[in-house]
């Protein structure tokens, strides 16, 4: 069953169009991440979803009804948003329990389920406190807390970690993703994070420009990215990309590859000057200066000795070795 | 403040200039005190000496609350004041809203329009505005003021808490969307405890001119039961005599209702000023 269906959305703002014939479907429980790089149209798709902002043209479907007229209220989804957006007037509770308030739901089920929210998220203690009280993690629980209460058929994240500080975003980042086990929900993921992106998702939606770049799980955007800009985006340290004379093939096409798929190999095609070394402990990254402009970033696991201002020879693994076009798209020929 | 940025000189130096600025702020609030508890011997002989046995009178505050119905004019300057700053702020905070908030065709022209009025003074108008004043027959009620004074202040109002109103996280307000809650709502609940402190600045700004106010008074309402405090305290201010000890004892009067609203104004100012800082 599909939880939400879009069906050749645009979205313009006067002359500027945002987001470019947008089809998307989301099954049921599914955790779908919308990434992209800044100005790529995933937060206000999300809107557009949510009923913040109104599609120029196209449909939306939520769990099967065109929602396209409705309010967002009616819609069915909750949004956790980047700024938290708690209400600084009312206490954890009365945040909580605001929708369900509207909705005019009955007191005994607004206090149940604020109580299992608070529950889930550890926030009992804080229930009475107010969002100028609490800090930074604990207001974004209760963000999620009052979208929890909702029961939503839709649960809408926009970049919810990213004022969080490293440590926090981890925890946080594993909270969701286990609230998303327990509560088997839909959920809808902006962020801009790739870490986050890998980590959470059943399916990643690339975006850039306002249009659909690639969508697919994780692991298969990570081996077999459709295009450069993909195989760019996703990965970190991220692709190498070269002219593909370099690695002797025909001209014309970019090479690439990734930076813990190249070795140190004095067999191979590659050679220049360290330039600058990254120990991280458990892996060690090296900037190479292959000369010509081009340099490329090498991924070495554990520790190593090397150093900067050193040659080195770098080889890789043929079937780990990607190529594009000129024009950016995947060439699946070697 | 910190020990080690306190330099005695410094401090000195600061509060000696608040000192002397308050001195001189307070000064003219002081004579007319003292004076208005003078006999008008007292007042001319020696108009900077405090009233002593020989000089005190109460002459002055009989005067003004035998003659002339004070009470009156104090209750209509205080009735035209608060009705007039509360119109200015609904309208001028619904206004704000509805510019820093909808995307509309002629935005921003419906924005300069409504500011348009800060750079035209209403007293240009006065002999168009009297004429409709007397063909709606609102002369001489205090409707004709507060309609008056609501035009003349919502200019400011528009211009300052739109800026004012930018600024409130659009986050909010689409949470409480998602949360059901109608615009009138968000309107009132979310957006507006968020803006006191800018409702706070635009009464205090109007409410002086407001109060203070003598042309409007004397053009659309000079009738007795109409008289604004300003007004009322006119009748001792004559064209060869002057009562200066009912003017005294009336301008102190006066000092005090005014000064009441702003100390009220002036805490929600502070309390919003400080309320996100402290907590």
């Amino acid at each position: 069953m599909t939880a939400l269906t879009l069906s050749h959305v645009y979205k313009s703002f006067g002359k500027v169009e945002v987001l470019k014939d947008i089809s998307l479907d989301v099954d049921v429980g599914e955790f779908v991440v919308f990434v992209g790089p800044s100005g790529c149209g995933k937060s206000t798709l999300l809107r557009v979803i949510a009923g913040l902002e109104d599609a120029t043209s196209g449909e939306i479907r939520i769990a099967g009804d065109v929602v396209n007229r409705t309010p967002p209220a009616k819609r069915g989804i909750a949004m956790v948003f980047q700024s938290y957006a708690l209400y600084p007037h009312l206490t954890v509770r009365d945040n909580m329990a605001l929708a369900l308030k509207q909705e005019r739901q009955p007191k005994d089920v607004i206090a149940d389920r604020v109580a299992e929210a608070a529950r889930m998220l550890n926030l009992g203690d804080y229930l009475d406190r107010r969002p100028a009280e609490l800090s930074g993690g604990q207001r974004q629980r209760v963000a999620i807390g009052r979208a929890i209460v909702r029961q939503p058929k839709l649960f809408l994240f926009d970049e919810p970690l990213s004022n969080l500080d490293a440590a926090l975003r981890m925890n946080t980042r594993i909270e969701i993703a286990n609230l998303h086990k327990t509560l088997g929900a839909t959920m809808i993921y902006v962020t801009h994070d790739q870490t986050e992106a890998m980590t959470l998702a059943d399916k990643i939606v690339v975006l850039r420009d306002g249009r659909i770049e690639q969508v697919g799980s994780p692991m298969d955007l990570y081996n077999n990215p459709a295009n450069q800009f993909v195989a760019g985006f996703l990965g970190a340290p991220s692709m190498n990309f070269l002219p593909a004379d370099r690695v002797g093939r025909d001209g014309g096409r970019t090479f690439g590859i990734r930076p813990e798929h190249l070795t140190i190999d004095p067999a191979g095609p590659l050679s220049g000057e360290v330039t600058h070394v990254e120990k991280l402990g458990g892996d060690t990254n090296a900037i190479v200066d292959l000369g010509g402009g081009e340099a490329v970033t090498l991924r070495l696991f554990g520790q190593h000795p090397i150093r900067a201002n050193e040659r080195v020879t770098l080889g890789f693994d043929p079937d780990r070795a990607y190529f594009f076009e000129p024009d950016g798209s995947r060439s699946r020929a070697a | 403040m910190n020990q080690a940025r306190r330099n005695p000189l410094n401090m000195a130096a600061m509060h000696g200039a608040l000192i002397l600025y308050t001195v001189i702020a307070l000064f003219p609030v002081f004579v007319i005190l003292i004076n208005s508890l003078k006999t008008r011997k007292g007042i001319f002989r020696e108009p900077l000496s405090l009233p002593d046995a020989e000089t005190f009178s109460m002459i002055g505050y009989q005067t003004v609350l035998r003659q002339g119905d004070f009470f009156l004019y104090i209750q209509n300057s205080l009735i035209v004041t608060v009705v007039s700053l509360f119109l200015i702020l609904l309208f001028g905070a619904m206004a704000a809203f509805a510019l820093s908030e909808y995307r509309f065709r002629g935005n921003t022209v419906m924005g300069l329009y409504l500011a348009l009025g800060i750079m035209i003074p209403i007293r240009i108008g006065t002999v168009a505005i009297l004429e409709m004043m007397v063909q709606a027959g609102l002369v001489n009620t205090l409707w004709s003021l507060i309609l008056v004074y609501t035009a003349q202040g919502l200019p400011l109002a528009v211009f300052i808490l739109s800026e004012f109103m930018r600024q409130v996280s659009d986050d909010l307000k689409n949470a409480g969307r998602i949360d059901g809650l109608s615009e009138y709502t968000i309107f009132f609940r979310l957006v507006l405890p968020l803006v006191r402190p800018a409702m706070a600045t635009v009464a205090v700004f109007n409410m002086i001119p407001i109060w203070n106010d003598l042309w409007f008074p004397l053009i659309l309402a000079p009738a007795e039961e109409t008289k604004t405090l300003t007004l009322g305290s006119q009748v001792f201010i004559g064209q060869f005599v002057t009562d200066w000890n009912a003017v005294l004892s009336a301008l102190s009067m006066a000092i005090l209702p005014v000064l009441i609203l702003y100390v009220i104004f002036s805490r929600q100012l502070i309390r919003g000023i400080t309320s996100g800082a402290v907590k």
